[in-house]
C-alpha cells in the first residue's frame, strides 16, 4: 500500500480511509454477513520543562485498526496495528472465525442503509499549523509559562512542571451498510502546575491549562503560568471545615465532573440494563427548572465534535433535559433497539472495543446570573476539586473528597481541604438555585459555575 | 546471540515476532540512539496478546481479540528523557525512533559500543500453560458457571453481566548498561456485576480476580466461578437494606485484604521515588523518621507468586524485589526507577513500570503490602463502641502534595457496641497520609491479600497491582457519609 512506502504521511485521511474499505472488502471476502472498520492515524509530540530544565520529550506516530465483524448475528470485535498484506488477510479471516465463539444477538446487526450519514459537515477541526510547532517552539512556550508561575509568586517554590503537547489524528469509518468517510482533526494543549510549600511538611500544588483545536485559540503560555500560581497559593493554609449541612457552590472544573457523570446515567448502555437511577424517567423532572442540558456534535472548532458518529450515522444536537425535564437519554444503535427506539446517533467506539454511547460535547447550558452571585450565601462551600470514585449510578448515591473555598457572606473566607461533600445525585441536580454564566469550553463537557442548595460536608 | 529465558521450562511459548530481535540489532539501535550524546539508553520491545469475552442475558455478547507490537526507545541524559515509539519492527523504522528519542542529547561524546548479555531472571508467574491457548469454550463455560451461580443465590438478583479476559506481554527490555531481560507476563481475569432489585429498588454488586496465572486458578476454592458469581449476589442483596452513613470522624475498622487501598493512597504513591526527588510529595525529606505509628510494616513485594502486581523483571530490566518502605513505622526506603536512584545515589529497586511501549517508565507500586500485627480481629471489632467496619471498596485517589486521600466504600457496616449492625450506603473516606497512619492503633495477625482486579493509574498510566492488609483499626478518619452529625 501506498502509505507504507518512503516516508510515513501524518494523519492523512484518504490513506486511512483506502485502508478501512480495504479491510472491510476483505472481512466480508472471509464470510462475514457484515462488518464495520475503524481507522485511527496520528501523531503527538509532548515537551516537558520542570524547574527549567527538559524533562521529557516524546514524539511518535501510531496507527491502528479495530474491526467488528457479524456473522450469523454472532459477533467479534478485534483490533491490530499490523498493517502488513498477508496480515490484513490473517486478521480478517481470524476475526470472522472467532464469532463462532458468541451467540446470536440479533439486535446487534448493521443500522440499515437508510439510517447512514448522506453528507459529512465542515466542522473546522483541523488546524494546519499545529503541525509547525516544533520541539524548541514547545520548550519556549513551556519554560515562559513555569517561569511566569514563579515569577508572580516568591511563594511558588516548586513546580510538577509545565507541558505542552500537540496532537494530530485522522479518523477512518468504512461500513458494509454502506457508509464510508473519514476526517481529521488537531489539538493543542498547555498546562503549568506550581508546588508551594505549606506548613507540617504538607505541599498545595495547582495547576491551569489551556487547550483548543487552533494554536490561536490557546490562551499565552505566561498567562496560563499566573493563573496556575494564583490558584495554588490560594490553597495555602487549607484546612477542614466542621462537619454541616450547606450550599455548595461549583466551579466549572468541578462541576464538570458531575456533569460527566450524570452523562454515564442518561447512556443507553446503563438505561437498558437497569444500571441507572434514571433509567425510568424519561418525561419527567430529574432537575431544577435552571438546568438544561445538550449534547451537540456540530459545534464548530470545539474540542468533542465529530461529523458522524461511530455507526456511520448523521449526528445531531440532542437536547437531553429541557428545565429540569428529561427529554431523551443518548442512544447507539444497540440500546436504540433494546429500549425500543431509535438511535440518537451518539455512538462511539475505541480500536480496542465495540461501539458504545459516548457524548459529544456535552453542555449544560449557561445561565444569566454571575459567578460571583452564585458564591452569595451566608455560609458555603465553593468546591474546586472532587476526588475519587464515589458514584453509585443504579442508587444516585454521591459521596466523594472535595476541595476549594469556605464562604462567609459571599466572600471566599478560607481555603478548605479533607472533606468530602455526600448527596443522593437526585436530590444534587434537583436542588441546583443557581446556574452562571461563565462557560468553560475547553473541555467536551463544558459547564458554567452552579450552585446546590444544601449538601453534606464531612470534616472535623 | 540468540536471548531464549523461559523461566519455567516446562512449556514452551507461542513464537513472537520478537524472537527475531537479537543482539545485534538492539545493539545497531542502542548505537543510534545514544549518538547525540546521550548517557543512558533502553529500548522496550513489546508483543501482547489479548482475548476477552463478554457474557449478560445468558449468553456470550461479544468475543475480542487483539494484538499489539510495538518498540519504544529512550534515551536519558541527566532527569531529562527523550522518547520515541514505533509500531512497525522493521530497521528503518527503529532506528528512526531511535534517533527521534536521542534528539535529547545535542552534544557530548557517544559512549563506547555496548556489548550486551543475557539476564536470568526469577520466576513469579506459576503457568503451566497458558490460557490463550485452551479452547473458547473452556472459558465460555466459566462464564456460564459465573451466571448461574450468581442467579441461583437469591430470586432477587434480576441481571448478571460477567467477563472473562486473558493476555500475555511478551517483553524485551534492552538497556545500554549491557543486560537484556525478555520475560513473558501472563495475566487471566475474570469479573461479575450482579444487580438486585426488590419492590423498585436496586442495588448492584461485584466480584472478581485477575492474576498471573493459568485456567488452573478457578479450580481452586474461593477463586471458582461459583464463588465469584455468588458474592456479587451477595453483595447485591446485602446492600438492598443500607442505611445512611453518617457523616464526620470516627473510628474505623478496615476488613483485611483489599483495605490494602489505604496503603496504596495514603503512603505507596507519597513514597515513589520520582515526587520526592522533586520534592512534590509530603513525605519528602522524612527518611529515617516516623511517618507512622509503630505498628505499621508497609512493603512493596513483586516476588509473590501468581499475584496481578508481580513481575520477573520491571519495564527499565531491573529484577523484581521486595521493598521495605516502612520499618515499625519509621520511613527506611523509596520504590526506585532508574533516574530516581541515580539521583539519591542508590540502587533501582525494579519499580520502573509502563504502560505499553508507547510510555516512558515511571516509579510504580507492585504488590504494597501492611504486614500482620498481633491482635485478634475480632477483638478490633470487639474495642469500637461507635464506628464504621469497611470491607469492601471500589477505589481510591490521593493528592501527592498534601497527602490527603480518598477510599470509596462499597459494603461496610456500621459498629455499634463492638458488634457489626446495619449495612451503610456507599461511602467516602477522606483522610491524610502521615495522620492516618499515626492514627493505626490495632493491627490484626490476619495478613490477606486481595485477589481483586486492581489497576493504578500515574500520569495517564495504567499498570496491574496488588494490595494486602491485615485488619486494622484507626483511631479517627473522616466518614463522608449524609446523615446529619
Amino acid at each position: 500500500m501506498s502509505a507504507e512506502q518512503g516516508k510515513r504521511q501524518i494523519a492523512n485521511e484518504k490513506i486511512c480511509q483506502e485502508m478501512a474499505e480495504h479491510m472491510l472488502s476483505l472481512a466480508l471476502r472471509a464470510g462475514a454477513d457484515g462488518a464495520e472498520v475503524l481507522v485511527r492515524d496520528g501523531a503527538e509530540l509532548e515537551v516537558k520543562i520542570r524547574m527549567g530544565e527538559t524533562e521529557l520529550v516524546k514524539e511518535a506516530c501510531s496507527r491502528g485498526l479495530g474491526l467488528r465483524v457479524l456473522k450469523e448475528d454472532r459477533a467479534a470485535v478485534t483490533y491490530t496495528s499490523d498493517f502488513d498484506a498477508q496480515a490484513m488477510r490473517n486478521f480478517a479471516e481470524e476475526s470472522v472465525a472467532l464469532c463462532r465463539l458468541a451467540e446470536p444477538e440479533p439486535l446487534a446487526a448493521l443500522p440499515s442503509r437508510e439510517e447512514m450519514a448522506r453528507e459529512i459537515p465542515a466542522l473546522d477541526l483541523w488546524d494546519e499549523s499545529v503541525l509547525s510547532i516544533d520541539v524548541a517552539e514547545a520548550m519556549r512556550w513551556a519554560k515562559a509559562g513555569e517561569q511566569a508561575a514563579f515569577n508572580f509568586d516568591a511563594r511558588v517554590v516548586n513546580s510538577e512542571g509545565a507541558s505542552f503537547g500537540r496532537g494530530v489524528g485522522a479518523v477512518a469509518f468504512a461500513t458494509s451498510a454502506g457508509f464510508s468517510a473519514a476526517y481529521r482533526g488537531s489539538n493543542v494543549s498547555f498546562v503549568v502546575e506550581p508546588v508551594c510549600d505549606d506548613s507540617e511538611g504538607k505541599k498545595r500544588n495547582g495547576y491551569h491549562y489551556t487547550s483548543n483545536r487552533f494554536v490561536a485559540g490557546l490562551q499565552a503560555a505566561e498567562d496560563v503560568g499566573i493563573e496556575a500560581a494564583r490558584r495554588t497559593v490560594a490553597k495555602l493554609g487549607s484546612r477542614k471545615v466542621a462537619t454541616c449541612q450547606v450550599p455548595a457552590v461549583f466551579s466549572p472544573e468541578a462541576g464538570r465532573s458531575l456533569l460527566g457523570q450524570f452523562a454515564s446515567v442518561i447512556s443507553g448502555g446503563a438505561v437498558w440494563r437497569k444500571n441507572s437511577y434514571l433509567a425510568e424517567r424519561e418525561g419527567t423532572l430529574v432537575a431544577s427548572p435552571l438546568v438544561s442540558i445538550v449534547d451537540d456534535p456540530l459545534l464548530p472548532r470545539a474540542p468533542g465534535s465529530r461529523p458522524f458518529d461511530s455507526e456511520g450515522l448523521a449526528v445531531r444536537p440532542n437536547v437531553v433535559v429541557s428545565e429540569g425535564v428529561l427529554r431523551t437519554f443518548l442512544l447507539d444503535v444497540y440500546s436504540a433497539r433494546k429500549l425500543g427506539r431509535k438511535s440518537t446517533a451518539c455512538a462511539g467506539r475505541g480500536l480496542g472495543g465495540g461501539p458504545h454511547v459516548t457524548t459529544s460535547n456535552f453542555i449544560l447550558r449557561p445561565g444569566k446570573s454571575s459567578a460571583k452571585e452564585a458564591a452569595n450565601v451566608a455560609h458555603g462551600l465553593y468546591v474546586t476539586q472532587l476526588m475519587g470514585f464515589g458514584f453509585n449510578p443504579v442508587t444516585g448515591d454521591f459521596s466523594q473528597g472535595a476541595a476549594g473555598f469556605w464562604i462567609e457572606k459571599g466572600e471566599k473566607a478560607y481555603p478548605v481541604s479533607e472533606v468530602t461533600i455526600s448527596v443522593n445525585f437526585d436530590d444534587l441536580w434537583k436542588g441546583i438555585d443557581v446556574v452562571a454564566n461563565d462557560i468553560d469550553a475547553r473541555s467536551s463537557v463544558q459547564c458554567p459555575t452552579f450552585r446546590v442548595a444544601r449538601v453534606t460536608v464531612a470534616g472535623t | 546471540m540468540k536471548v531464549d529465558l523461559n523461566q519455567d521450562a516446562s512449556f514452551t511459548f507461542p513464537a513472537t515476532p520478537l524472537d527475531a530481535i537479537d543482539a545485534r540489532i538492539a545493539e545497531r539501535l542502542l548505537s543510534a540512539a545514544l549518538a547525540s550524546g546521550g548517557e543512558h539508553a533502553d529500548l522496550y520491545f513489546e508483543y501482547r496478546s489479548s482475548c476477552d469475552f463478554a457474557f449478560e442475558e445468558g449468553r456470550v455478547r461479544s468475543v475480542g481479540r487483539a494484538i499489539v507490537l510495538g518498540l519504544g526507545v529512550r534515551v536519558v541524559r541527566g532527569v531529562a528523557s527523550g522518547y520515541a515509539y514505533t509500531e512497525e519492527l522493521s530497521e528503518p523504522r527503529m532506528l528512526e525512533a531511535a534517533r527521534t528519542a536521542g534528539q535529547i542529547a545535542s552534544h557530548g561524546q557517544s559512549p563506547a559500543p555496548v556489548g550486551l548479555t543475557a539476564k536470568a531472571l526469577p520466576s513469579f508467574y506459576p503457568v503451566r500453560e497458558l490460557s490463550l491457548l485452551r479452547s473458547g469454550e473452556e472459558k465460555v463455560a466459566l462464564l456460564r458457571r459465573v451466571d448461574a451461580a450468581a442467579r441461583a443465590y437469591d430470586p432477587r438478583i434480576v441481571r448478571v453481566e460477567a467477563g472473562y479476559a486473558e493476555g500475555w506481554s511478551d517483553v524485551l527490555v534492552v538497556s545500554s548498561d549491557g543486560t537484556m531481560a525478555r520475560d513473558r507476563q501472563p495475566m487471566v481475569r475474570l469479573g461479575v456485576n450482579a444487580m438486585a432489585e426488590e419492590n423498585g429498588k436496586r442495588q448492584s454488586g461485584r466480584s472478581g480476580t485477575a492474576k498471573r496465572r493459568g485456567l488452573d486458578l478457578f479450580a481452586e476454592p474461593g477463586s471458582t466461578p461459583e464463588d465469584h458469581g455468588r458474592e456479587a449476589a451477595r453483595l447485591a442483596v446485602a446492600m438492598l437494606h443500607a442505611q445512611e452513613a453518617p457523616a464526620g470522624p470516627m473510628e474505623v475498622v478496615l476488613a483485611a485484604g483489599e483495605s490494602g487501598i489505604l496503603l496504596h493512597e495514603a503512603v505507596g504513591h507519597g513514597l515513589e521515588a520520582d515526587f520526592n526527588r522533586k520534592q512534590t510529595s509530603n513525605y519528602s525529606g522524612q527518611m529515617g523518621k516516623q511517618v507512622a505509628s509503630t505498628l505499621c510494616t508497609v512493603v512493596d513485594d513483586a516476588t509473590i507468586t501468581g499475584a496481578r502486581g508481580s513481575i520477573n523483571v520491571d519495564d527499565e530490566g531491573v529484577p523484581g524485589g521486595r521493598s521495605v518502605l516502612i520499618e515499625n513505622g519509621i520511613l527506611v526506603g523509596y520504590m526506585q526507577d532508574r533516574i530516581s536512584a541515580r539521583h539519591f545515589g542508590t540502587k533501582p529497586t525494579g519499580n520502573g513500570r509502563r504502560e505499553s511501549f508507547r510510555q516512558p517508565p515511571l516509579p510504580r507500586m507492585t504488590n504494597t503490602l501492611l504486614l500482620a500485627g498481633n491482635d485478634d480481629p475480632q477483638d478490633i471489632i470487639g474495642s469500637v463502641s461507635r464506628g464504621v467496619y469497611a470491607k469492601r471498596f471500589s477505589g481510591g485517589q490521593v493528592n501527592i502534595s498534601n497527602g490527603d486521600f480518598v477510599f470509596s466504600l462499597t459494603e461496610s457496616y456500621l459498629i455499634e457496641d463492638g458488634k457489626l449492625t446495619a449495612p451503610l450506603r456507599g461511602v467516602n473516606l477522606i483522610g491524610n497520609g502521615p495522620e492516618v497512619l499515626r492514627n493505626v492503633t490495632m493491627v490484626g495477625h490476619d495478613f490477606l491479600l486481595s485477589d481483586g482486579t486492581w489497576t493504578c493509574g500515574k500520569d495517564g498510566q495504567s499498570v496491574p497491582v496488588g494490595i494486602g492488609t491485615p485488619t486494622v483499626k484507626i483511631a479517627k478518619i473522616t466518614v463522608g457519609g449524609t446523615k446529619s452529625p
